[in-house]
């Protein structure tokens, strides 16, 4: 080795080191570290439950080979197909109509004016994500069997639309308040009427809030398990209270593989309401 | 004028009575129902009997005795401690996680910083079940974590991991850790690294910067991130259920059982009423704290 190229060597490794040792403002030496491990921590589990799902062998956690044998399984399963079409049913009625109270309420509270009692109404609206999950399901218990109300899967729609709302308001009430509302001032101005300017100025603007806080809505009536689990009358089982069920039977394939393909919806749900949120 | 005033007014009344009346109907009333409930007897298949009594409330602390005397059972008060205890040592964890965490994504740039919390997030949204049965899988005595340990030969017979408290703290702090992370982002996210600047110029070092200045700036983002944390994990009955198998009983539990297989809605009802009433105090807490350490900032 010539003189040169040790030379040349070590001057890299001390720009390298002076890189290294450059004060950043603000870093803290292993924080770094610990996101890259907490990532981790947060993926792992993730990732064992999909790769065992592919396992050919019937052990939950022992590898034996790939196959997909779990997953026709899982799709011919009656009882899962069954829960699948409850939980879209009810996911679907919930969202709708969450969806709907929640804009109308967001409207009102964000474009109607001062409001003396909005904060005491936004507060009504958000009060199911300050009750703990369990007590609001034995309140809907209580209060379904005390009236009587027996209309199967109705309840579990019932239930999951109060829970809905607040999701759905959140965001379409936080896209409302980044809106200008010069463009809807300029629609009255030439002479729209009140229902023109929200078809035209406001709610074109709005629907990225409104699909989002659908979406949300969608997906958190989806994968409830603590509500509905307590208001579900037999009959209206859903595809988690299904999971669940299968669980505490015994940890099988099948459970892996009918979870991922959930995991999988909701990924795919959320990847697509953080992308319609992101357009302007 | 004074006309389309009460107009616009009347519209807002109906614009918000639609979500209104359905939470007032079906959430609201039903906590009036619970309150009632919990001062009935119960009926021995299910449901109430509508005669007044305190029973449920008294069940809490004292069992009677063979000779029909009051003793007081600590069984109740225990699984109440318990499942405050393992709530909190959640949310510590949470927040000894969430905040390097949280601090390190706000230093990225923004392109990146936007990746990190979309996979924050994902998580988040997908079913608190399926991620609590991951942990199964990785936990039990023929799972993962126990198959590496002896393949390798570090153990000659797999280790206990799963049905122990440690497994319920670690699932609690799996399926909420998000809750924590988001809030103290959204605080340290527009942090102006010019005040870090400026504590070092005073001759601030790193531990005593991220002392004074970013850790009190996190603090509304800490505080809200510990409620979103510490409220669902008082509750949570799969976790114990799934992890703790069922033994170590926590509130949730509690109150879930009294509602299918003890049959004893009032007692439910009763414990369900004392859970919110634990939960009102920690929000009232927490938000008195905040509008203090408001004040404070407002004065100084």
């Amino acid at each position: 080795m010539s003189v040169d190229a040790a030379g040349a060597e070590q001057a890299s490794a001390a720009a390298r080191s002076a890189r290294r040792n450059r004060f950043r403002v603000g870093h803290m030496a292993g924080f770094g570290g610990l996101s890259m491990a907490f990532f981790i921590y947060l993926y792992a589990p993730i990732a064992v439950l999909v790769l065992f799902s592919f396992n050919a062998g019937s052990s939950a956690t022992v590898w034996q080979g790939f196959g997909l044998d779990w997953y026709a399984r899982a799709l011919a399963n009656d009882g899962i197909q069954r829960a699948a079409l409850n939980s879209v049913v009810v996911a679907v009625s919930a969202t709708m109509v969450a969806t709907l109270v929640a804009t109308s309420a967001a409207l009102a509270l964000t474009r109607g004016g001062r409001f003396r009692a909005a904060n005491t109404i936004q507060g009504f609206i958000t009060l199911p994500l300050m009750i703990p999950e369990i007590v609001t399901a034995v309140a809907t218990l209580t209060f379904f069997t005390a009236i009587g109300l027996k209309l199967g899967l109705g309840n579990v729609i019932v239930a999951h639309t109060v829970f809905c709302i607040p999701f759905a308001y959140l965001p379409i009430q936080a896209r409302l308040r980044s809106m200008d509302p010069v463009l809807e001032q300029a629609a009255a101005d030439l002479y729209a009427n009140d229902w023109q300017t929200f078809r035209h100025a406001t709610l074109p603007r709005l629907m990225p809030g409104i699909i989002s806080g659908a979406m949300l809505s969608f997906i958190i009536s989806l994968d409830d398990v603590i509500i509905t689990l307590m208001v579900a009358p037999p009959g209206a089982t859903t595809l988690p209270l299904y999971i669940y069920g299968m669980v505490r039977m015994g940890i099988t394939p099948e459970v892996n593989a009918v979870s991922t393909m959930f995991f999988a919806v909701s990924v795919l749900m959320v990847s697509l309401s953080w992308m319609i949120g992101r357009l302007r | 004028m004074a006309a389309a005033g009460s107009n616009a007014a009347r519209r807002r009344v109906l614009g918000v009575s639609p979500a209104l009346v359905i939470i007032v109907i079906f959430l609201v009333l039903p906590l009036g129902f619970v309150a009632v409930y919990s001062f009935l007897q119960k009926d021995p298949y299910g449901g109430v009997q509508a005669a007044f009594s305190t029973d449920a409330y008294v069940k809490f602390l004292f069992e009677r005795s063979l000779t029909d005397e009051l003793v007081f059972n600590p069984t109740y008060l225990t699984i109440f401690a318990r499942s405050i205890l393992i709530a909190a040592g959640a949310t510590v964890i949470c927040v000894l996680i969430g905040f390097p965490v949280a601090y390190y994504i706000a230093l990225q740039e923004p392109r990146r910083q936007t990746l990190l919390v979309f996979l924050v997030t994902i998580p988040f949204w997908t079913n608190l079940l399926i991620r609590t049965y991951c942990w199964i899988l990785i936990l039990r005595d023929s799972g993962v974590v126990n198959s590496v340990l002896l393949s390798s030969g570090v153990i000659s017979e797999p280790i206990t991991l799963l049905y122990t408290p440690f497994a319920i703290l670690l699932g609690l702090v799996y399926i909420y850790i998000p809750f924590m992370i988001l809030p103290i982002y959204s605080s340290l996210a527009r942090l102006d690294l010019r005040l870090v600047e400026a504590a070092h110029d005073l001759y601030a070092n790193r531990r005593s910067a991220l002392r004074h200045v970013v850790i009190p700036l996190a603090m509304p983002g800490i505080l809200a991130g510990s409620v979103l944390v510490f409220i669902p994990s008082l509750g949570n009955f799969i976790a114990p259920e799934l992890l703790g198998g069922g033994q170590k009983l926590m509130i949730g539990n509690l109150i879930q059982l009294q509602f299918s297989s003890a049959r004893d809605w009032p007692f439910g009802a009763a414990a369900a009423l004392i859970l919110l009433a634990a939960v009102l105090i920690v929000l009232t807490f927490v938000a008195r704290g905040s509008t203090r350490r408001a004040m404070q900032q407002g004065v100084g």
